[in-house]
């Protein structure tokens, strides 16, 4: 009996396993996965839960939900991979061995790595919205909140799903005016980028959002410390904004068991092929969605369209055969901007997020890089596809893992 | 697009980011400077070599890695750079601009 063991029981593991289980036969090949957590969030979701639009149930399921049958799921905390014996040890001593094996562990915030971000004005004056206890507290403080000073913030790249920040300065524009009290309410959006967005077609596109909802942007900011006390964060320039209340999407970081098992990187991403998916830390360890350092965005879209292409190529693997180089770097995201509209944007490697029609080159029915109301029951739409499509890796119909070139304007 | 530096024509991007490092030299990288107000130093010379030795080696850049390249840290780097050092160093050492995702 061979053995695939899979670390990470999030959206990228989930997905591998239920496409594996379908391919690898059970008298061959047996599935391991290993996540400590219990719950599985769809992690899209926190992005509403500040406004009271998502309850906590509707984002919050539990992990062996999905974990299909034939496949063994152990929570148990991931000491180290020991890659020279093909091993995964766990924190209980005990020990994995494995034949292939794919790194799913995905990213999480580190706010202790900006000085002043945790500490006694965490959860008081200062917020993020990328964890789940985050999201609810801050949630907890609009709903009291008598407006001033909002700075929605980005401490460095990469982080989960980039747009977000942005959705959610566009969701508090929304937020603050339904609740009459947007004249009191200052955003601004500090980024340690050069634009809100980074993707010259989008800039062009799409900085009419900020002008209209009335956001004022500082680019080129790198935090280097918070002053919580005196409500202000500073720069390494001496740049400071003041805040008061800040929510900051803090450093991003692959697991520390990467660190653990040296074979991360200085934010503990794994160094992977960025078409094939293998890693370069040896030739039977795979990675995919967040814990990866291709430079493709962190989401669940780059997730869902990797599995399928590394689905193909750990079936390649095992025959011997040479992998495919298959992944370039798609992305689809729908972009919130409040008052029930949403943009969708689809891009990879090579080419920026263009005008055009999706899934249907010239018909859609949605429209790519414009507002629309359609675009944001999409997305709403997509918590439903997520539980019952994507995780159980049901082949979702007209979309392809590969970017289409049709129906849409390139020039 | 091409782009003359310091007597030479080289090839450049939109924004004037070089588009092959092999045309690069030192005296390039100074006229860059000069249009971003930097006068450049050995010490600037040496994060540049270091930003094309990654580059060459297809590692993803960040202010981050630098500051822990033991090169500079993040403080001088923004010193010897201001503002938005990153995209200004990686224009002076004739590599792309520095790519983050949307």
């Amino acid at each position: 009996m061979k053995k695939l063991v899979i670390l990470g029981a999030g959206t990228a593991g989930t997905m591998m396993a239920s496409h594996l289980r379908k391919k690898l036969s059970k008298s061959d090949w047996e599935i391991t996965i290993i996540d400590q957590c219990k719950p599985h969030y769809y992690q899209p979701g926190f992005l509403f839960l500040p406004f009271d639009t998502y309850k906590p149930e509707d984002v919050k399921k539990s992990i062996d939900e999905f974990i299909p049958k034939g496949v063994k799921l152990i929570r148990e905390k991931i000491d180290v991979i020991d890659k020279d014996s093909d091993t995964v040890v766990l924190d209980d001593g005990k020990k994995f061995k494995y034949n292939i094996l794919i790194l799913a562990t995905g990213t999480k915030t580190a706010p202790g790595e900006v000085a002043g971000m945790l500490g006694e004005y965490w959860y008081k004056s200062i917020f993020d919205f990328y964890t789940y206890e985050g999201a609810l507290a801050l949630r907890d403080k609009l709903r009291l909140w008598k407006g001033g000073k909002l700075v929605v913030h980005i401490t460095e790249m990469p982080i989960k799903c980039p747009v977000a920040p942005l959705e959610f300065a566009f969701l508090a524009d929304s937020f603050f005016i339904k609740k009459g009290m947007r004249d009191k309410v200052d955003i601004t959006y500090v980024t340690p980028l050069s634009g809100a967005f980074t993707k010259e077609k989008c800039t062009t596109a799409l900085t009419y959002l900020l002008n209209d909802k009335n956001i004022k942007i500082v680019p080129d900011f790198a935090v280097e410390h918070i002053d919580g006390a005196n409500g202000k964060i500073v720069d390494y320039g001496g740049e400071e904004v003041p805040f008061d209340l800040l929510v900051t999407i803090p450093t991003n970081m692959g697991d520390e068991l990467m660190a653990r098992s040296g074979i991360g990187n200085e934010l503990n991403y794994v160094p992977t092929d960025k078409n094939t998916l293998q890693t370069k830390v040896k030739e039977n360890i795979f990675a995919l969605g967040d814990c990866t350092d291709v430079p493709a965005s962190k989401a669940g879209s780059v997730a869902h369209f990797q599995a399928e292409i590394l689905t193909e190529n750990i079936l390649l693997y095992i025959k011997g055969k040479e992998l495919k180089p298959d992944f370039d770097g798609h992305a689809n995201c729908f972009i919130e901007t409040g008052h029930g509209k949403a943009l969708l944007i689809d891009f990879n490697y090579e080419f920026e997020p263009v005008k055009g029609k999706f899934p249907f080159a010239g018909i859609g029915p949605l429209n790519l890089l414009t507002e629309s109301r359609l675009n944001h029951w999409g997305k709403l739409a997509f918590r439903w596809i997520y539980w019952n499509m994507l995780l159980p890796a049901r082949k979702l119909p007209f979309i392809t893992p590969k970017m289409s070139k049709s129906g849409k304007n390139f020039n | 697009m091409e782009k003359v530096y310091a007597g030479k024509t080289v090839g450049v991007d939109k924004e004037g980011y070089l588009t092959d490092l092999s045309q690069w030299n030192a005296a390039i990288a100074m006229e860059i400077a000069k249009e971003e107000g930097v006068e450049l130093t050995a010490k600037h010379f040496e994060v540049l070599s270091y930003l094309q030795d990654q580059q060459r080696k297809e590692v993803a850049l960040s202010i981050r890695s630098i500051g822990k390249s033991g090169v500079v840290d993040i403080k001088q780097f923004y010193e010897l750079f201001p503002k938005g050092p990153l995209k200004i160093a990686s224009k002076m050492a004739g590599i792309p601009k520095p790519k983050s995702c949307i």
